[in-house]
């Protein structure tokens, strides 16, 4: 479907955004000699080993043992190290999130918490590994920043960002081979939405790995002849409410795209802000009160209804609603 | 600072139990139980062994620093930062209330000085002290990190996880102490959740152990901490088993977890007071 449409952003490669996140650490490495590394057994899954190898010194294998990573990495923040810990979005937030809240986000640490296989799109793994409720936990923590880039250079440019930021983050990617369409030289800003594409007639806000399957609703919506502007929200928090309310303001309604669940997730945080300001008609695609399974990623975005037809399907809706 | 001899500490610690009591009396609520059987270990830290400055700054660099993983004993910490410099003893009449530095249990929040990470959800600081011993030796610092736990504590899962890193990974610039008061919040920890031998315990995981068996002593305190210090810097975690009692220094509330969490009555506290003179003055 993708090859006979007119896309507003295309691609020539894919590639995993953890990937990304692996290039984007030792990048930050070089540029910064108090960027440590920690990781808990997942070194090749991370793509953490670059660093590693470069930086011996700097780098630190928790084992299995994700509290104890949490909290080596507040203790480091202390005489200003910058500790990026590395292991799947599930064993960074559920297994450890007592650790974060105390350790990490009341005690105001420059802790950088990397969660790859976030999501649906882990895929095989099957639902104990398919974190969807991630950003809703992290996104509750006081001083918390949440940010969930799309694609491979968007994830290396915020890894890089991140570092220069003080203050806890939660940096969330994923394991599947995905489009690379965004700009290798692209300035990451946090808390700075990103308008993609124009549009009149809805605003669909994506995020993470749905921000391709954005890309293609609004060219499946525009040969229909409905006019979809595309906002890439890659910081959940803090939110940029300025872009969400300027885009609703003109476009009259929302859709939401996210692989997440509609509870906690970037759904409700634009919920809520149209809700105390300006409450237009939304729709939400993400995956609804479930777990996931085992599937190949394609397979999984397709059943829990979170591809580009859903997002067609729920701009639609939500165009009638107006 | 200028270290207090033997007999100036036990002065302080007089003055730090009755700091202690009358913060909880104050406010009725707080842990006096603990902060009472550890006061030797926080006079003898801060006034004898720690190389620190109470002109506060988080990073500490060149300066040996000290994590309370059991927060709930704060009165003993916050009388001991005060009574060092760190902040007014005044501040302590804040301690539990609304708007203060002194919370519940330490934070960083507000900006207490002397406080660097918070800490009451038990098992956690262990872990950070490891952090900040291994980020100072990344940076040439050959200072010291302390960090105190609880007895019961010791059954959190965390715990045991940063027991083996600390070992696997050579952090013999840390030296942690145990308050081995054999008490919890529910009774005994032999009855709660017993912890057989610890010294078995850490000594398996590579651990250096040693026991300070008169923990309520100011001499025996302090020359563990010495004993402590002697064995770091060798290639291993450094353990001191520091034997207490619960409440000591008050005759009704000593060798028993009821203290643990409750506050004395008018006429208790002043039955407590007048067991310990008031060395330095009351806040």
């Amino acid at each position: 479907m993708e090859k006979t449409l007119d896309l507003k952003f295309n691609y020539t490669e894919k590639k995993d955004t953890r990937s990304g996140f692996g290039d984007g650490f030792l990048e930050a490495g070089r540029r910064n000699p108090n960027v440590v590394g920690l990781c808990a057994d997942l070194i090749g899954s991370l793509k953490m080993g670059a660093f590693q190898k470069e930086f011996p010194e700097r780098f630190f294998q928790t084992g299995i043992a994700e509290a104890n990573m949490m909290g080596i990495a507040a203790g480091m923040t202390i005489n200003g190290k910058i500790p990026f810990t590395g292991t799947f979005a599930n064993f960074s937030t559920g297994r450890v999130y007592d650790q974060i809240r105390q350790s990490i986000a009341y005690s105001g640490k420059n802790v950088k918490i990397c969660a790859s296989h976030a999501g649906l799109t882990l895929g095989e793994d099957g639902a104990t590994h398919q974190i969807l409720e991630d950003v809703g936990m992290m996104k509750m923590l006081p001083h918390m920043t949440v940010i969930n880039p799309c694609d491979y250079n968007q994830t290396k440019a915020a890894t890089i960002a991140i570092a220069d930021y003080e203050g806890p983050v939660y940096l969330r990617f994923g394991r599947p081979s995905w489009p690379i369409f965004t700009d290798p030289a692209q300035k990451f800003e946090i808390g700075k939405a990103w308008k993609m594409i124009e549009g009149t007639d809805v605003t669909i806000f994506a995020t993470g790995h749905l921000v391709w399957e954005a890309v293609v609703a609004e060219a499946i919506l525009r040969s229909e002849g409905i006019s979809a502007e595309v906002i890439n929200i890659h910081t959940i928090k803090p939110l940029d409410e300025e872009a969400i309310l300027d885009s609703v303001a003109k476009t009259g309604c929302a859709v939401t795209a996210e692989e997440h669940q509609y509870n906690g997730g970037l759904g409700d945080s634009v919920a809520q802000t149209l809700a105390r300001n300006n409450p237009a008609p939304m729709e939400y695609v993400g995956v609804n009160d479930s777990f996931g399974e085992s599937g190949t990623p394609t397979q999984l975005l397709d059943k829990y209804g979170l591809d580009a037809a859903n997002i067609v399907a729920a701009a639609k809706k939500v165009l009638a609603r107006k | 600072m200028e270290k207090q001899t033997i007999e100036q500490l036990e002065s302080t610690a007089s003055q730090v139990r009755r700091d202690i009591l009358r913060m909880v009396h104050a406010v009725q609520s707080g842990h006096p139980g603990a902060s009472l059987g550890c006061t030797e270990f926080f006079v003898a830290l801060y006034f004898n062994q720690l190389n620190h400055d109470p002109n506060f700054k988080m990073e500490g660099k060149g300066e040996d620093l000290f994590f309370l993983s059991n927060g709930h004993i704060s009165p003993v910490w916050y009388s001991v930062l005060s009574r060092s410099g760190y902040f007014s003893p005044e501040e302590m009449d804040t301690f539990r209330k609304l708007n203060s530095r002194l919370q519940g249990h330490p934070a960083t929040e507000e900006g207490l000085p002397g406080i660097r990470i918070a800490s009451g959800s038990l098992g956690q600081g262990l872990s950070v002290a490891i952090g900040a011993a291994q980020a100072k030796k990344i940076d040439g610092d050959d200072s010291t990190v302390f960090v105190l736990m609880g007895d019961g504590e010791q059954e959190e899962g965390q715990v045991w996880e940063a027991a083996m890193y600390a070992a696997h990974w050579k952090v013999d610039n840390l030296i942690a102490t145990i308050d081995l008061n054999r008490q919890q919040i529910d009774g005994p920890t032999a009855e709660i959740m017993d912890l057989i031998d610890l010294r078995a315990k850490y000594e398996s995981f590579g651990w250096e152990v040693i026991d300070t068996l008169q923990g309520n002593d100011m001499k025996s305190v302090v020359e563990g901490l010495e004993k402590a210090k002697s064995l770091s810097g060798k290639g291993k975690p450094v353990m001191n088993l520091l034997h207490t009692e619960m409440g000591f220094g008050v005759d009704f509330m000593v060798g028993t977890h009821k203290w643990h969490g409750i506050a004395p009555s008018d006429e208790q506290l002043a039955n407590a007071l007048g067991q310990l003179p008031e060395t330095i003055g009351d806040f």
